[in-house]
């Protein structure tokens, strides 16, 4: 059953762009990118037990980097993107080495101070990262000679990418480290007492959460062509916790459920209500209030209960 | 020399606006182990409330002002308190999405009714001459504010460390289930540290407006300075956060006026100083 049901939503997320119009299909897009980069901060706030505030940061610095890179020292995309998410990883492992001297709500205060440090420079730097205007006039990229300008095409690498980030993160997951990881999560003393470094699991996995963090950031500047401080915003940041909380932190599909969720509101309510920021804190509110444990929970917990008494 | 002097006098100055900011964010903290991110927009609030007031009613003092704004935040705070954060102790994922919710919620809100132009803070009149002191001329409203956070915290001082409340919240702050135990009522408690911790923020927005004037993101960039200043100076100890304000306040402003495009950077290598020698802060206990 689960197999077939599987296979069945592979099939429709491939088949997309053939039954779908061009607005739909970029609505996919952006949902796949959201996805990505909710996966990413799930590693840290669902396995790891690490709220993490300032996740936009890796997005916005990877987006940052290329879209550097590309439109004012005439890299290739290429290069481009391995130097940034190279960067990116490098500046995770900084950003880990400071954010893990604290646990619980200092680490999500430190957290929430840098990434606000990183989107202050990016108004700042005007010069360089154009501040408040941003940048624009970017290019999507070429691999293998593939134009990625058409809706389908991009969703499809989009995709591709997503299904490998989707694998690498559940392998992580499922792998004796991400074992260990729950470990450091829920009983750090007893970790440590075992032999387990839980500093330096909690590292490794904040490392790996930023590196697929820049992986979002580039598909994210790919897809838009434009990079503005705002992507690395406390707001862009809470709505991908808030994707996760929704969604269920801690389970694999939850946060890019809740991540498409938050984003289809965003792109319906603003349509009607001017009041985006508003509507996502009210949103916050009755979730937390709500619907604590997450809507993939909720509902699984609801099938299993009719399972169980049938 | 001129500089120096200047720039260390409007240290000073932002370092006692930055007290009046973090104290109330630090005594919630301490207590209340709620890292509440509404407390930039609690002193953006205050700033907004500052701006419409005074130059509605031009002959308000700003004393007033600021008293009224601080009650209004507070009752604010209180109701928010109430109804929504009592439903989430020991849950503090819960806490920081709701309050920052909130925070979204009111910057959205003050966006709505005030709309996105800057709006200035009038300096009190009587305080518009500057002062004249050893051959320098001083903004006499900065040197003011300087005396408005020494007065808060020998104030908060005074009600933490002299009163009978003061020893309940200490009590609290050490130990939450035994302090229960002996009848102290810990959730009472929170209440009144939540209503005061924000009605210093709202306060605090008043008598920062002169300097700083209130504009959409006045929250945004507060609230890291907050969380720098009580990181610094050590979770929950008011000394700590006293120091620590008075240290970012000198950092940020000579920071921004020698390496203006590093100033950010700048702010944030102290906090990363004192993290990697001492976690706990600079007053911070051990194991806090």
């Amino acid at each position: 059953m689960k197999w077939i049901a599987a296979v069945l939503f592979a099939a429709l997320l491939v088949l997309l762009p053939s039954v779908a119009g061009d607005f739909y299909v970029n609505l996919a897009s952006q949902i796949l990118i959201a996805a990505i980069f909710a996966l990413s901060l799930n590693l840290l706030v669902g396995f790891g037990g690490m709220t993490s505030l300032g996740h936009a940061s890796f997005l916005g610095v990877a987006a940052y980097i290329s879209a550097l890179l590309t439109s004012r020292y005439g890299f290739a995309h290429g290069p481009a993107a391995i130097v940034s998410i190279a960067g990116t990883t490098a500046m995770a492992a900084v950003f880990g080495v400071i954010a893990l001297r604290a646990s619980g709500l200092g680490f999500l205060m430190i957290t929430l101070a840098l990434s606000q440090v990183l989107w202050g420079l990016t108004y700042r730097m005007s010069n360089v990262t154009n501040g408040d205007n941003g940048i624009a006039g970017l290019t999507r990229p070429m691999p293998f000679g593939l134009s990625l300008d058409s809706a389908a095409s991009f969703y499809w690498f989009a995709l591709a990418v997503a299904s490998v980030s989707f694998l690498m993160m559940t392998t992580f997951v499922s792998s004796a480290f991400g074992s260990s990881l729950k470990g450091v999560r829920d009983q750090p003393r007893r970790m440590a007492a075992l032999g387990f470094n839980p500093w330096m699991i909690r590292w490794i996995t904040f490392i790996y959460a930023g590196f697929w963090g820049g992986v979002s950031g580039l598909l994210y500047v790919y897809y838009n062509k434009y990079i503005h401080p705002t992507s690395l915003s406390t707001t862009s940041s809470a709505e991908a916790l808030l994707g996760v909380i929704a969604g269920g932190s801690g389970t694999l599909s939850g946060p890019a459920v809740g991540a498409a969720l938050v984003l289809l509101l965003k792109n319906y309510a603003s349509a009607y209500v001017e009041r985006w920021n508003m509507l996502l804190g009210l949103v916050f509110l009755f979730i937390v209030l709500v619907m604590p444990t997450g809507i993939v929970p909720g509902l699984s917990k609801l099938l299993n209960l009719r399972r169980g008494s049938r | 020399m001129q500089f120096w002097i200047i720039q260390g006098l409007n240290s000073l100055s932002l370092g006692g606006l930055l007290f009046l900011l973090a104290s109330g964010f630090s005594l919630i903290f301490g207590l209340m182990r709620l890292a509440n991110l509404t407390h930039g927009a609690f002193f953006m609030l205050g700033t907004y409330f500052g701006a419409t007031a005074m130059r509605a009613y031009s002959d308000l003092s700003i004393w007033t002002v600021a008293v009224w704004a601080g009650v209004a935040v507070a009752a604010l705070g209180g109701l928010f308190e109430r109804l929504v954060l009592t439903r989430l102790k020991a849950n503090p994922l819960g806490q920081v999405l709701v309050t920052l919710g909130m925070s979204f919620i009111i910057s959205d809100a003050c966006l709505a009714l005030w709309g996105g132009d800057s709006i200035p803070v009038p300096t009190p009149r009587n305080l518009q001459a500057p002062t004249r002191l050893f051959g320098f001329v001083f903004p006499t409203y900065r040197l003011v504010l300087v005396g408005c956070a020494i007065t808060a915290a020998i104030t908060l001082y005074l009600l933490l460390e002299r009163t009978r409340l003061g020893a309940m919240i200490r009590a609290g702050v050490d130990d939450a289930q035994m302090a229960r135990a002996v009848g102290i009522p810990v959730s009472n408690l929170f209440t009144i540290v939540f209503c005061l911790g924000a009605g210093i923020a709202g306060a605090g927005g008043v008598l920062g407006g002169p300097i700083l004037s209130a504009y959409p993101g006045l929250d945004g960039d507060m609230l890291p300075l907050a969380l720098i200043v009580v990181i610094l100076g050590g979770i929950g100890s008011l000394l700590g956060a006293f120091i620590g304000s008075f240290i970012v306040g000198f950092i940020y402003t000579f920071g921004t006026a020698l390496f203006p495009e590093l100033a950010y950077i700048i702010l944030f290598l102290p906090m990363i100083l004192v993290l990697a020698l001492r976690p706990q802060g600079l007053l911070g206990r051990q194991g806090a």
